[in-house]
């Protein structure tokens, strides 16, 4: 799948006249700290640590960040299985991460969810699901309480470019238009659902045309931009806390790695990956930052260590977290 | 309050009183606004708390059950219809693996104070797909709490109940019973209390809603000839009030459940099961479950009524137990 819409987009990075946000460092390194997240739990895969199965999101770190920096505190979101970029976009902190996908009574939620079910409702951070589009009804609640109470926040739903063929995603759509809900959905769109490609399973592959659908506002944005995808979900957002109702997001992106653990990714045709990574969304905004001045390839440089360093040290933190004692298993079913 | 209420008018009680003492409660569903809904059960609830608070839906399931586990994790206290608990099945996945799961999930994170109403039962001609006693599909779901009132007084208290509780329940409101006439108590209620209907020293009877009905109408039948039966209703099926039960069996030795529906895996069997395990030594015979037959739910009348079991098959039965 060669990437949609978006050939400029290498002339428009480097333009001197693109403004970065004053929290482009923290983007940065939000972006960052999730490659090493997922190289780190790619690894512990490898090693044995990780049980059952593991989503990655490398190569679609801009979209997650994109969205996530613009979230205040009282917003929520929602995110798919191959989640973990979305919740440590929002605010999750590494080691509690680390620590529930290896099953640690440390992790965000006691070991109880693992890699599939992130979750921090503190920080608005509803959570991964499992289930393919399961978590957009969920995201209308969310945003229904916002409406309710009138409290100007919005409710955010991360979704794949496979969750568009579920029926929980026609009714989320409708639904949420039909109540004017403050709600975004972004659709991430890597071009795959599962080890399919979106084409053959997909009888319109432009998903922000389904908005039309539902008469809401439908954005297309090259998802490993980060500065467009800020902007497209700034519009969104803007519109659903000022009580305009839903925006349908598709982020046109890429996973480097493949579905699960178990694909190997064999399915892609040659040159594909290579195609996009030379279109890696962390390369092509250090190149932004350096176009505008507002670092130097050595603070660059320091940045990037610095992200790695956290990351190990918040997964030498998890490993360090024990295991669940047995007895927890009834805890939390009923309150 | 002395006067006399139908079901759905204790129901649609229930649900204006919930409403009027705490702004966090809120209902939505399929019609259960301006049209009060399909069984008149919501009737008068939408002119008097308006639209924010008692909405109409499209059909959606997944999406009303969705939005009631979103709002709820927000910190409202949601009521959701999904009409016909047939219905369930298309939504199947919002209540067994959201709704059921998000707070083990979660590591105890989210709190989920949701109220799920449908409306359960064969006995009115609804056909096959508009008839089951689907409360016993979620037997195998930790998480759900399950409610299975079958009067006027429990109808209100359950559903009040369940409204206060902080975790899910899923409330089975039965169309046959839905015109029955009763009156309502303010006491507040609790979530796995059954209820001895009728006292007797001869078998104890285990059943809820309509086959309540039904085997207080044996009672009356079986003590013509000196066979007294002591009713148990346990009104939740989650929580399960093994104990009143197990009360009963001591004096009894004789158990006797009658359940709607097919006899696996339904709530009839998992109670025979628990009481022979933990109390075999109160048994004097071995216990019977008197269930619906192994097939759909039939239309025709006849048919229908073959396939629960009605008032002589639990004289029937208590007869054989008392007799072995």
């Amino acid at each position: 799948m060669n990437p949609t819409g978006t050939e400029n987009s290498a002339a428009a990075d480097r333009a001197a006249d693109r403004q970065l946000p004053p929290d482009w460092h923290q983007m940065l390194r939000s972006m960052l700290c999730i490659r090493h997240f997922e190289d780190q739990v790619k690894a512990l895969f490898g090693s044995g640590l990780v049980r059952g199965s593991t989503h990655l999101c490398q190569g679609q770190e801009a979209v997650a960040v994109g969205v996530c920096s613009l979230l205040t505190p009282g917003d929520t979101m929602t995110c798919t299985y191959r989640g973990h970029g979305a919740v440590l976009a929002a605010g999750a902190a590494l080691e509690a991460c680390f620590a529930e996908i290896l099953g640690r009574e440390g992790g965000l939620c006691k070991g109880k969810g693992g890699s599939m079910h992130l979750a921090d409702l503190d920080k608005g951070i509803i959570g991964s699901n499992a289930v393919v589009g399961a978590h957009l009804p969920i995201s209308l609640g969310t945003g229904l309480a916002t409406q309710y109470r009138k409290t100007g926040k919005v409710s955010v739903a991360f979704t794949g470019d496979g969750s568009t063929n579920i029926g929980a995603f026609h009714e989320s759509m409708n639904l949420a238009a039909v109540w004017r809900l403050p709600v975004v959905v972004v659709v991430e769109n890597n071009h795959y659902g599962e080890y399919s490609p979106l084409a053959a399973t997909t009888s319109v592959t432009r998903l922000s045309g389904r908005a039309a659908a539902y008469g809401i506002p439908g954005l297309f944005v090259d998802g490993n931009d980060l500065l467009a995808v800020r902007e497209v979900a700034d519009n969104a957002i803007s519109r659903a806390r000022a009580g305009q109702g839903p925006t349908l997001i598709e982020a046109d992106t890429y996973r480097h790695e493949g579905h699960s653990r178990s694909d190997p990714a064999k399915y892609r045709p040659a040159g594909e990956l290579e195609l996009w990574l030379a279109r890696d969304p962390i390369p092509r905004f250090e190149q932004v930052v350096l176009a505008a001045g507002a670092t130097t390839p050595e603070e660059l440089e320091s940045l990037r260590n610095d992200a790695k360093t956290e990351v190990k040290a918040a997964l030498e933190r998890a490993k360090a977290s024990p295991e669940p004692q047995a007895d927890r298993l009834y805890e939390d079913v009923y309150r | 309050m002395t006067a006399e209420l139908t079901c759905r008018e204790a129901i649609a009680q229930a649900i204006a009183d919930e409403l009027a003492s705490d702004p966090d409660v809120i209902l939505f569903g399929e019609d259960v606004g301006a049209a009060g809904g399909v069984f008149k059960s919501t009737v008068g609830l939408f002119e008097r708390f308006g639209p924010e608070r008692v909405r109409d839906t499209p059909i959606s399931e997944q999406a009303i059950v969705g939005t009631a586990i979103g709002a709820a994790m927000m910190g409202l206290r949601p009521i959701a219809e999904i009409m016909f608990a047939d219905f369930a099945g298309v939504c199947f996945d919002q209540l067994a693996n959201q709704l059921a799961k998000y707070r083990y999930l979660t590591g105890g994170q989210a709190c989920l104070p949701v109220t799920v109403r449908m409306a359960n039962g064969a006995g009115a001609g609804f056909g096959a797909q508009h008839s089951q006693a689907t409360e016993n599909w979620f037997l195998n779901v930790p998480g759900l709490k399950i409610a299975v009132p079958g009067t006027v007084e429990d109808c209100y208290g359950l559903l009040r109940a369940a409204v206060r509780d902080d975790n899910p329940v899923l409330v089975f409101e039965h169309k046959n019973l839905l015109g029955l006439k009763g009156t309502v108590s303010k006491d507040p209620y609790r979530l796995g209390e059954a209820s001895v209907v009728r006292r007797g020293h001869d078998v104890t009877v285990v059943a809820t809603q309509q086959m309540r009905h039904r085997a207080l109408e044996a009672a009356d039948l079986l003590a013509g000839d000196g066979i007294e039966i002591e009713v148990i209703d346990p009104r939740t099926l989650v929580p399960f009030d093994d104990e009143k039960v197990a009360e009963s069996l001591a004096k009894t030795a004789r158990l006797l459940v009658v359940q709607e529906g097919p006899p696996c895996g339904g709530w009839g069997a998992s109670l025979i099961a628990r009481m022979t395990s933990h109390h075999f030594q109160c048994f004097d015979v071995a216990p019977k479950l008197l269930a619906s037959a192994e097939t759909p739910v039939p239309y025709a009348a006849r048919l229908e009524q073959a396939w629960m079991p009605g008032c002589a098959d639990v004289v029937d039965a208590a007869r054989e137990l008392v007799a072995s």
